[in-house]
């Protein structure tokens, strides 16, 4: 029990996808200009990074791995992921149009997104099992919403406040990336995986 | 090498029945072009258009029954939208029509209330508060500036106040997207 604990708060904080490993940025400043589409895209990249990494670690282990074909892995991912990410925007579409309107673009391109194709790859290095790997992917999925609402919650703020100039818009925003990134360092060594 | 390609085609053929199986599953129906509209539209509910409700007004416009220019709350700015998406000619807001205003909530005068009601009735949102015989007051962040509890009221003692931006108010502009006819 203690070591899926672990493996949660190790994917959430202490290796936070998005702010500790710096993977699937594109998302994380694309779509957090406001706090209702970041959180929908979260849950979103929720469902087929969990679902993903399930359904990779099975390709891998009883397909690719008999077979000697483990150079096949990331091709075989990415179509797996795609597959997911497709029946995620049909899913969107009958169920919340007006937010699959929002997301847009943003939606297939969760298929592109590299923190999607790096935990299952991940799961395969660290030699996860089943389990172990769906909880990887839930885990580091959630780090990904965590960082993707406080993003967006603190660009709302930033939206109204007093600005320089020149650093107006995407400039304040890395800026502010690379001291959220900062401050999820304070976790590093909570837990050891 | 023949491995890899089976275990591809496997993997494409069992990811293209399931997709296959949820796209008839997650059909999805009714009129786009209504949904399109609706989306342009600023979702007040204010039914300055004449109609009961966004939505109402959007399916009228998708009919041919009403024209573009008939919501205040979306502006100049919706107008174009609405022409944009529908390929027609942009159209000012039409003479004895509604006309856009600033944003702005209502506002009592509790001097002058005299408890009659009236407004609470007319008010869509239930932005106001009071019962019959008791002084009545806007509930203002739920107030959409729709102005219909200003005509009810006897006494004439609501006024729409224009509405400064704060940083709790402030909120993103709707996202313009310019559509391209496919050729």
């Amino acid at each position: 029990m203690e070591h899926y604990l672990f493996i949660l708060i190790g994917t959430v904080f202490v290796n936070n996808i998005v702010m500790v490993r710096v993977l699937g940025l594109c998302p994380f400043l694309g779509v957090s200009k406001k706090l209702e589409t970041s959180i929908a895209m979260g849950l979103a990249t929720m469902f087929v990074l969990t679902l993903g990494s399930g359904a990779s670690y099975l390709v891998n282990h009883y397909l690719l791995e008999p077979h000697g074909l483990a150079y096949m892995q990331t091709l075989s991912f990415i179509v797996v992921i795609a597959g997911f990410v497709q029946l995620t925007e049909m899913f969107l579409e009958k169920a919340y149009p007006p937010l699959y309107q929002v997301l847009g673009i943003y939606l297939p391109l969760i298929t592109t997104n590299c923190a999607v194709l790096g935990i299952p790859l991940l799961n395969v290095q660290e030699k996860h099992g089943l389990l172990d790997s769906f909880l990887y992917g839930f885990g580091g999925s959630l780090g990904f919403t965590l960082a993707m609402v406080l993003f967006a919650g603190i660009r709302e703020r930033l939206e109204g406040a007093d600005v320089p100039q020149i650093f107006k818009g995407s400039a304040i925003a890395l800026v502010t990336a690379g001291l959220m990134s900062l401050s999820f360092m304070g976790f590093s060594g909570l837990v050891k995986l | 090498m023949l491995a890899a390609l089976y275990v591809m085609a496997g993997i494409a053929i069992a990811l293209g029945a399931m997709l296959g199986f949820f796209a008839i599953k997650f059909r999805v129906e009714g009129n786009p072009l209504v949904d399109k509209i609706d989306a342009v539209l600023p979702q007040t509910q204010c039914g300055q258009c004449g109609y009961p409700g966004c939505k109402p007004y959007a399916t009228a416009i998708a009919n041919g029954e009403a024209d573009i220019n008939r919501c205040p709350p979306g502006g100049e700015d919706g107008i174009r939208k609405l022409a944009e998406l529908l390929g027609v000619e942009f159209k000012p807001f039409g003479e004895g029509t509604a006309q856009p205003k600033p944003k702005a909530v209502a506002f009592i005068d509790e001097n002058i209330c005299i408890g009659c009601t009236l407004c609470t009735q007319a008010c869509p949102v239930d932005a106001i508060s009071g019962a019959a015989k008791q002084m009545h007051t806007i509930i203002e962040p739920l107030c959409t500036g729709c102005e219909l509890c200003v005509a009810p009221c006897p006494v004439d003692c609501i006024s729409m106040e224009p509405l400064p931006q704060t940083i709790q108010g402030w909120k993103w502009q709707y996202p313009v997207f310019t559509l391209k006819q496919a050729a």
